[in-house]
């Protein structure tokens, strides 16, 4: 049991260093009561903000920046809603300045149905973004060659999708998600389709680095009790790839010895 | 008077009137936001030098609930 407790096992992106492997989106709540309990109950100490318009017509209204401090959870600006680099980099350029952020998230998509990245322009933008002295996370597709590629460019994190945005259909390719995992220098961070808490197990079996959620804590029944059972699941899946699974046989092994039997 | 292009919607603003005085009037001063000024992403310490004049294109953003 020793071993449980003697190293901390955090996860490093780029410069920041998290305790929890799980980042939860904010969108999708009830209300902002709501987000707050649920990123409370989830652990995480990293949570996703897409960048809008201020609404000018109703000063009094609240903002979520009121309910999330951000000395204590790390906000990471995405840009969520881009479909070119020209958008995505002018989103988080505003998002760099509202509060100085240099860690954000990647996300241009292709396709309004399915929302599935578009490579090319990601690849540009994430070229341009280290250049500038950013640190991308970068939501992709689950494609190895792909993944090297923005490796190559420079991303601190590689966020595959498990499946499409939203669809809660969890991992379709666990294989191209292990190639990937082994691949890669910087974390692996499973981004987008996760449906529920044993889909964020399984992602972290195969060994990747941390799970991004959101639908899936915010769209069920009760959100803050699925935030908690996300917050177990990822815990449970890292020490269980930490401990390495047994092997797979073909046949039966007897759990009982066979000396001594009556 | 200028009339000014305020998050796509038309508003008019006295004279004289900088980017500051438009923050305050909208209750926006102590929140976390970025301004983009015809285009260009305008820096905190420029609030009070940057006048709005006829036809400027103003964006105000903050960040809310995203995944």
């Amino acid at each position: 049991m020793g071993n449980l407790k003697k190293k901390s096992d955090k996860l490093k992106i780029a410069n920041v260093s998290l305790r929890s492997r799980l980042i939860v989106g904010t969108g999708k709540y009830k209300n902002f009561q709501e987000t707050a309990k649920a990123v409370e109950a989830s652990g995480a100490d990293m949570v996703t903000v897409a960048v809008r318009r201020v609404n000018i017509l109703d000063k009094k209204k609240p903002i979520l920046t009121d309910f999330l401090n951000p000395k204590k959870i790390t906000l990471l600006p995405n840009t969520a809603g881009c479909f070119n680099s020209i958008e995505a980099l002018r989103t988080l350029r505003l998002a760099r300045e509202i509060g100085g952020w240099k860690l954000i998230k990647l996300e241009v998509l292709g396709d309004k149905k399915t929302l599935y990245p578009n490579m090319i322009e990601t690849i540009k933008s994430t070229k341009i973004l280290v250049k500038e002295g950013f640190k991308v996370m970068v939501y992709c597709t689950d494609d190895p060659l792909l993944a090297k590629k923005l490796e190559d460019c420079g991303a601190s994190a590689i966020m595959p999708l498990a499946s499409p945005i939203g669809s809660g259909l969890g991992i379709q390719n666990k294989i191209n998600i292990s190639l990937i995992r082994k691949q890669t220098k910087v974390p692996v961070i499973i981004d987008a389709g996760i449906g529920t808490a044993s889909d964020a197990t399984i992602a972290m079996e195969l060994g990747c680095d941390g799970v991004l959620v959101n639908s899936a804590i915010a769209n069920s029944k009760k959100p803050i009790l699925m935030a908690k059972a996300f917050k177990d699941a990822v815990i449970s899946g890292r020490n269980s790839f930490l401990a390495g699974r047994m092997k797979k046989n073909y046949f039966a092994s007897a759990s009982s010895p066979q000396k001594g039997l009556i | 008077m200028a009339k000014i292009q305020l998050n796509g919607k038309k508003i008019t603003v006295k004279s004289n009137f900088s980017i500051f005085d438009l923050l305050k009037k909208y209750k926006l001063r102590h929140k976390r936001i970025a301004i983009e000024y015809n285009g260009e992403i305008v820096a905190k310490c420029d609030y009070k030098k940057k006048y709005l004049k006829k036809n400027d294109k103003l964006e105000i953003v903050h960040f809310i609930g995203g995944g």
